[in-house]
């Protein structure tokens, strides 16, 4: 589906900005001036006004301020040690950032590592077309074959942002070889109060037998507008769990592709979204079974209140090929107040006809008998709501397979339900 | 599998039984569009200077819109200036009886199994018939007409009945509502007129039969169905056409007017000539249909069986504006061959305490492609709404293709909103289960094809479910295992 065009004053400042270079960076800049960005006619973008917040928030001539952040301990998950990587307002943080090579090469990215830029499409959206042309820094993470990676990597996306609007343009590779896994983990977080951009995109390859745990959390409190594009190809018998946990940020925006494009593979891909103000959370997932003989699985759940949005869309594709396939996913969102909003489209699109394949969405809100159950039984109404949400956000959460980052999730979604049991 | 495939092979070999066309005198337009050829269909239909004046507002809004790309379905370029645009059997002057009219085209209904005449008395049906873009004849009018019922062509309700057509024309679907609306506002030749007045409930079902004759032409019909308060029907609407190597456009608007507590119930059962094997010709059917349930507790229910057209592209919507009122959806689209269907419906809650319910069941075979396109939308206001929806694809054969595009809104904390979906193909243990009790395999397939089905067959009026299932049958009987 083509994306609707506008010509903008922010798209000829975007296409002024950017250099022309040679190879990928030209053909993207081409291509993102084809494409425009996206208008509120345009099918991908409906709901999530991306353009016009850039246009309303930022100036693309200022540049980034330089940051003198000393430490990052205040955004480090507890509980867990880890190899960080630290990137300051789109740079990388070499000082900030701690990390063994023992048995995980980890490296800044240089752009002509091998698949760099095969998996994220910049022919069709525009945003990963001007992350393609633009694209500062990033990180390129390999595995060997037959290593499992001791320690998660944590990637640190933080916007110093305390002396002027910040944009960042991040693009990464991770690369795991045969019979490997590792963890990789994304944490967003702003110092200062004014706004700040960033564009992510990150290009995943999960050869045979290996596995990849993925896991982002979205919980800044600051001025965040975020692009992500994640894009995750999947050899034979790989095994994919990633987990999106989205509690603050202005506009949120995450593209999810898996590619299961072999056979006996496994994927999950779960998220929640518990929102409030005025969060505007979107998720696009798309799970790709082009392979006969795979499992996908995606469960995302969203608890919505004040003025905030929720936004999920879910396509399942089975190509002609790609028989026995079973594919599941489910969407389930609360509403809690009167003016949040939920638009969900579950999509599935399939070309074989031997194969499991269903969707569900429901939306709604706390059941009055449930409610009413326990306040019978002397819990008091605050309390009664709270276990009701805690218990479904818990089913996601459940699937988690690290048990500190499970608790440290726990602790965030405890927090924001106020839970005080 | 070889039965499969032989079984297969026999479906897709099984032609379609109404490919014969009928030598009837016919006058009709040049080929093209343009404002003269308004203005001649609009001077043919003698039509009152209000209505012209609307038509070409229309076509002026339609030549500056472009066809939608959006639909999930393939086809060549349409040229409209090769379509004729108007086509009429020949008739000296409007038949006051049908002794008086066309012994042929009397003939050609007959054929269909839609008599005008006798036999309709038994079974209690009052039909109007559309030839190419005219109301042949409408039967059961004056027994009707005793309880207030206005039951006839939309031409001869223009004449009779001005001040019901220019109220209610285009207030669901606006004439700028979309392209082929659009289009079918400029042109549209004939249709039905349906007035139920105030606590009457039709004593019969009223029935529209369409059929395309003459080549080359497009069918632009339009129905119009108002329910005074209180008020019930039950329509049905059926269509057939020649076969014919080119394809054919049917552009056709159906709206539904629902006052305070008045019932619609509309059925279709679609037929028209999918293309042949190798997907040649075939109607495009692009159809508008909307209700709108504008008093409280009003009730729309649309039933749709779909097994022609080589393209469909059709979305019967509901309006919940009344408070309590209430919105249903059943379908059945089957594709075979080279078949394409995007079809579904929308839900639009506004009222308080709406309930709609969609049951969407698509089978696919051959080298056809099904979609389900549908959205609900609970707007701010509707509290208390509920919305349940289930669309389900059964796949047969591995080249044909299922999809699904919901689309679910909602605005308003205090509603409910359920949507699933699933999509397999008959399962083995399903048709092992039946093997093991002693049904052979061909009636087991039937017995699981019939029991998929059902949910929706069911919600049809009796003289209908009959000819559903026997599509149905002449189209799937046996073709998976």
């Amino acid at each position: 589906m083509s994306v609707v065009t506008e010509t903008t004053p922010l798209l000829s400042d975007i296409l002024a900005d950017l250099k022309s270079e040679a190879g990928l960076r030209t053909a993207a800049h081409e291509a993102l001036e084809q494409l425009g960005l996206p208008g509120n006619k345009s099918e991908e973008y409906k709901f999530t006004p991306i353009t016009r917040a850039l246009e309303k928030n930022f100036q693309l001539a200022k540049k980034n301020p330089s940051s003198e952040i000393e430490s990052i301990d205040s955004f480090s998950i507890p509980g867990i040690d880890a190899n960080s990587i630290v990137f300051v307002n789109g740079v990388f943080a070499e000082k900030l950032s701690h990390y063994e090579q023992t048995d995980v090469f980890i490296k800044s990215i240089s752009g002509t590592e091998n698949g760099f830029g095969t998996l994220a499409d910049f022919k069709t959206d525009p945003f990963v077309a001007w992350n393609t042309a633009a694209w500062s820094t990033g990180i390129s993470i390999e595995v060997k074959a037959n290593t499992s990676v001791s320690k998660p990597i944590v990637l640190h996306y933080v916007h110093d942002s305390a002396a002027g609007e910040v944009k960042s343009f991040i693009r990464n590779i991770i690369r795991i070889g045969k019979s490997s896994s590792v963890t990789v983990i994304e944490k967003q977080d702003t110092l200062g109060d004014q706004a700040g951009f960033s564009n992510i995109v990150t290009e995943g390859f999960v050869e045979e037998n290996a596995e990849l745990s993925l896991f982002s959390l979205q919980a800044d409190k600051g001025k965040r507008f975020h692009f992500g594009q994640t894009t995750i190809w999947q050899a034979r018998d790989s095994r994919v769990n990633s987990f999106t946990l989205t509690l603050d940020g202005k506009l949120i925006r995450n593209n999810f592709l898996l590619v299961l494009d072999g056979e006996g593979i496994e994927s999950h891909m779960d998220g929640l979204y518990i929102l409030q103000g005025d969060t505007l959370a979107d998720n696009h997932t798309v799970v790709d079974h082009r392979k006969p003989h795979s499992n996908s699985n995606e469960l995302y759940k969203g608890i919505i209140d004040d003025n905030a949005k929720g936004v999920f869309n879910g396509k399942i594709y089975v190509r002609p090929d790609a028989q026995k396939t079973n594919a599941f996913q489910s969407n389930r969102n609360i509403l809690l107040s009167d003016k949040s909003t939920v638009n969900t489209k579950p999509q599935l699109e399939i070309w074989a006809d031997d194969v499991k394949c269903s969707h569900g969405c429901t939306t709604g809100q706390l059941d009055d008998e449930a409610m009413f159950y326990l306040q019978a039984r002397g819990i008091d109404k605050v309390t009664a709501r709270a276990m009701m949400l805690y218990a479904f956000a818990g089913e996601v959460l459940d699937k988690i397979n690290s048990e500190p980052l499970k608790k440290y999730f726990d602790t965030l979604i405890s927090e924001r339900l106020h839970k005080n049991f | 599998m070889s039965k499969d495939n032989q079984l297969l092979e026999e479906l897709t070999s099984k032609e379609y039984e109404h490919g014969w066309t009928s030598n009837i005198e016919m006058e009709s337009a040049p080929k093209g569009l343009n404002e003269d050829i308004v203005r001649f269909i609009s001077a043919k239909k003698n039509e009152p200077e209000w209505l012209l004046e609307w038509r070409l507002k229309a076509y002026r809004q339609w030549a500056k819109m472009v066809d939608p790309k959006w639909p999930n379905v393939t086809y060549p370029e349409i040229n409209y200036q090769d379509v004729i645009y108007y086509a009429a059997p020949k008739q000296k002057v409007k038949p006051k009886s049908l002794e008086e009219v066309d012994p042929e085209l009397l003939k050609t209904f007959e054929k269909l199994g839609i008599s005008l005449t006798e036999q309709k008395r038994l079974t209690g049906i009052a039909v109007d018939a559309v030839l190419d873009s005219v109301s042949v004849a409408t039967t059961f009018k004056e027994k009707l007409g005793e309880l207030g019922i206005i039951f006839c062509s939309f031409s001869e309700a223009v004449q009779e009945h001005p001040e019901l057509i220019k109220k209610y024309l285009g207030s669901v679907v606006p004439m700028n509502d979309n392209y082929f609306a659009a289009l079918n506002s400029a042109v549209f030749s004939d249709g039905s007129f349906c007035y139920i007045p105030k606590d009457v409930r039709c004593p019969m079902e009223l029935s529209t039969y369409f059929r395309i004759n003459a080549a080359n032409t497009g069918q632009f019909e339009r129905t119009l169905i108002v329910a005074d308060e209180g008020s019930y029907v039950s329509y049905l609407e059926g269509c057939t056409a020649p076969q014919r190597d080119e394809n054919q456009l049917h552009a056709a608007v159906v709206e539904i007017y629902a006052m305070k507590g008045a019932q619609v119930k509309y059925s279709t059962v679609q037929n028209w000539y999918p293309g042949d094997k190798e997907g040649k010709g075939g109607i495009y059917n692009f159809v508008t249909k909307r209700a709108l349930c504008a008093g409280d507790h009003s009730k729309v229910s649309w039933t749709q069986v779909e097994t022609g057209s080589a393209i469909t592209w059709k979305y019967p919507s509901c309006i919940l504006k009344g408070d309590h009122s209430s919105g249903e959806f059943y379908s059945v689209a089957v594709t075979n061959n080279y078949q394409q269907a995007d079809t579904g419906t929308k839900m639009i809650h506004i009222g308080k305490h709406t309930k709609s319910r969609i049951v969407s069941k698509g089978i696919s075979a051959g080298h056809s492609q099904n979609s389900y396109r549908g959205q609900v939308h609970i707007m701010k206001r509707a509290e208390g709404a509920r919305n349940f929806s289930q669309c389900d694809s059964l796949l047969m054969g591995d080249k044909c293709g299922a999809h699904t595009f919901p689309y679910i809104d909602v605005e308003n904390n205090s509603a409910k909103v359920e949507h699933e979906a699933t999509t397999s193909k008959i399962g083995e243990d399903q048709i092992f289960y039946c093997l093991q009790r002693g049904i052979d395999e061909e009636s087991a397939v039937a017995l699981i094809v019939n029991g998929y089905a059902k949910e929706v067959l069911n919600q049809l009026p009796m003289e209908f479910a009959v000819e559903a299932q026997k599509l149905l049958a002449l189209t799937l009987e046996g073709s998976v295992g």
